[in-house]
């Protein structure tokens, strides 16, 4: 069952219409399914119709979506023989984020990622992907690791934040951020990051220092969360939708600042409907990136990704 | 941390290790947080408590011109101070050693010998994201310009520390919060690339509340490039030295903040990545005593030493004389 957000109330109340109309025809009861028939091709257009201009605020909801697939979901669908790797060999292991080797459509890769789980005892597993020091220190042993086999790595963007806690700030969760960030920046492999959902802040960037990094349709990344910005900017929680919008946190958007390379389309409706199809398209982009990218030299990697980061706000 | 602080302000709840005028990090300037309502509620009271204590403290201890200010009380010991004397002991109260905030021009004066240039602020892309909230980001920018002496929040200047050459940038925080958008990512890689070209030391001391949100994801994307800077320091095999000053938080601390081949923090500095509350809310109980301030930063092995004002030009100074490329015969 898909739970509906409240903007798709229409569509949720032609679906229960659909379902109420399937319950009661048991047979060949034309006029029913004509008229069964004719409301899901309604409710199809209107699906369409309403995911072809989502809102930034309707995005945001979309990205964050209980449903929606997360990175453990995209191993499962698109990634083969994942030999997961814990620990950051300093302190401890941080199940929000995920990464070992994995291989993408018959190439060999380090796949590092947030995961904020499904239900409550992973999403307590997992803590809501929201990183501590340690998280981003095995980002970073990976990283390396993945630079000293020839391996690219594939980063896959969920979080809504590195996680504030004491614990965290004692263990150094800036720096750990910072260190992170540094060993994207110093890979001599390809790197590729793509976000999934929540592209939050500092703690997705660490992982998200990439040669290309992509987008799903209706993933959103941003400086501050828009209630933030909302409270902060607007001295008030009711602007978040506004925030959203005036921040720029959509990919289309982020595409023509220049900040993302590409965009990839989500099945009608959210990755949430149609889970695989959604890993399909992603793994397709990941793999063409990472085509063109294993053909360069370790230098020209490390200059094109620094050339990248540095011409953002540049005149 | 010294004696207990027992300001005139308004004191939070007994939390003795706080200075009562010192705003505390926005919340989240890095979105660090679990995703519930309730969570987000508690957000909303802290941030706009957090925006108060910013207005207030952004008076507290600038010396205004009048005459009927030439006194000022200190914020955290609260004894009245002869303004001229405050200023001359370095912004430092001579009797409970709270180092105040100072502006960059002072801090230019403090750290460098006699003749130093002043470096320009790089010109950078204006409001790209054509933002506006209760009022046009140009308004907030043409504002902050009107009451700051340089262009924006991070100014670099070349000179010589006891003799050492080497290229200085410092954050103000009283430059919209000291906040990093493009300007501050594009001083900072400026100011790497001449200490490149000088072949010398690149030092930075930092002040912000994080990231500066009229930008967007552009001043998250600050945080790479400049970390592309201190990579470039680095492979030149020049030194990069950080001073942490109050208050250093969110995707500063997260960037360059933390990537000095030394790092040096001012006495009673708060720095951390997620603010007070935010962590307050989200882990439901008191604070540890001096949590996030430059000792506490210091025992948990975040940074190389504590200094105090009076003696960082000399530390500086030392550093230099280990750490700067030597010329080759
Ligand atoms: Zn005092």
């Amino acid at each position: 069952m898909i739970s509906f957000l409240d903007f798709e109330k229409p569509i949720a109340e032609l679906e229960a219409r659909i379902a109420e109309l399937r319950a009661t025809a048991n047979g060949s009861e034309l006029d029913i399914e004509s008229e069964i028939d004719k409301l899901a091709k309604k409710s199809a257009a209107m699906l369409a119709a309403t995911y072809a201009k989502l809102t930034p605020w309707q995005k945001t909801q979309v990205a964050r979506h209980p449903q929606r697939p997360h990175f453990l979901d995209y191993i499962r669908l698109v990634f083969t023989d994942f030999v997961p790797l814990a620990g950051d060999r300093v302190y401890g292991e941080d199940a929000a984020i995920v990464g070992g080797l994995a291989t993408l459509d018959g190439r060999k890769v380090m796949v590092i990622g947030h995961e904020k789980g499904h239900d409550t005892p992973s999403r307590i597993k997992h803590n809501f992907g929201s990183a501590k020091p340690e998280g981003y220190r095995k980002a970073i042993r990976l990283m390396e690791m993945a630079a000293k086999f020839g391996l690219p790595v594939v980063t896959l963007v969920d979080t809504a934040g590195a996680f504030p806690g004491v614990e965290a700030e004692e263990r150094g969760q800036a720096e750990a951020i910072a260190r992170s960030t540094e060993a994207c920046l110093a890979l001599k492999v390809p790197m590729v990051a793509a976000i999934l959902g929540e592209g939050g802040s500092g703690g997705a960037i660490a992982i998200a220092a990439a040669n290309k990094v992509l987008m799903l349709e209706h993933a959103i990344y941003s400086v501050i969360s828009p209630e933030g910005a909302s409270s902060i900017l607007w001295r008030t929680p009711d602007k978040a939708a506004d925030a959203a919008t005036a921040m720029k946190v959509t990919a289309q958007d982020l595409l023509s600042l220049g900040v993302i390379d590409g965009v990839v389309a989500e099945p009608v409706g959210g990755a949430h409907r149609d889970p695989a199809a959604a890993a399909r398209a992603l793994a397709d982009a990941i793999g063409r990136e990472l085509a063109a990218l294993v053909v360069r030299t370790p230098a020209e990697l490390v200059q094109q990704r620094e050339e990248r980061f540095l011409a953002i706000g540049s005149l | 941390m010294g004696a207990p602080r027992t300001g005139t302000g308004t004191l939070k709840r007994g939390n003795r290790g706080r200075l009562p005028d010192v705003p505390e990090t926005p919340p989240h300037f890095d979105g660090g947080g679990v995703s519930s309502t309730l969570y987000l509620l508690r957000l909303v009271r802290t941030v706009m408590s957090w925006l108060s204590k910013v207005r207030n403290s952004l008076s507290s201890l600038s010396k205004r011109d009048t005459p009927d200010t030439l006194w000022m009380k200190c914020p955290s010991c609260g004894e009245m101070l002869f303004a001229k004397d405050f200023e001359a002991n370095l912004s430092v109260c001579p009797k409970c050693e709270h180092h105040g905030r100072i502006g960059t021009q002072a801090r230019f004066d403090q750290l460098l010998d006699a003749g130093y240039t002043v470096l320009a602020t790089p010109k950078v892309p204006e409001n790209p994201l054509n933002f506006r909230d209760t009022k046009k980001y140009p308004d907030r920018l043409k504002a902050a310009r009107a009451a700051n002496p340089f262009p924006d929040a991070l100014t670099n200047a070349l000179g010589t520390i006891e003799g050492a050459k080497a290229v200085l940038g410092v954050q103000d925080f009283k430059f919209m919060g000291g906040s990093m958008g493009m300007a501050v990512g594009e001083a900072f890689v400026a100011g790497a690339e001449r200490a490149i070209a000088e072949k010398c030391a690149y030092i930075i001391l930092t002040a912000a509340g994080g990231a500066r949100m009229q930008e967007g994801i552009l001043s998250l994307m600050q945080m790479p490039k400049t970390t592309v800077a201190t990579r470039r320091l680095a492979a030149a095999g020049l030194p990069y030295i950080v001073v942490l000053t109050d208050p250093t938080t969110g995707g500063v601390t997260a960037s360059y903040a933390m990537l000095g081949d030394v790092q040096i923090a001012e006495p009673g500095a708060l720095i951390g990545f997620a603010g007070q509350r935010v962590i307050q809310d989200t882990i439901r109980e008191k604070l540890p005593d001096g949590f996030q301030r430059a000792e506490y930063l210091h025992a948990h092995g975040m940074v190389d030493m504590v200094v105090h004002r009076k003696d960082l030009k000399g530390t500086l100074a030392t550093l230099l004389g280990y750490l700067a490329r030597k010329e080759v015969a």
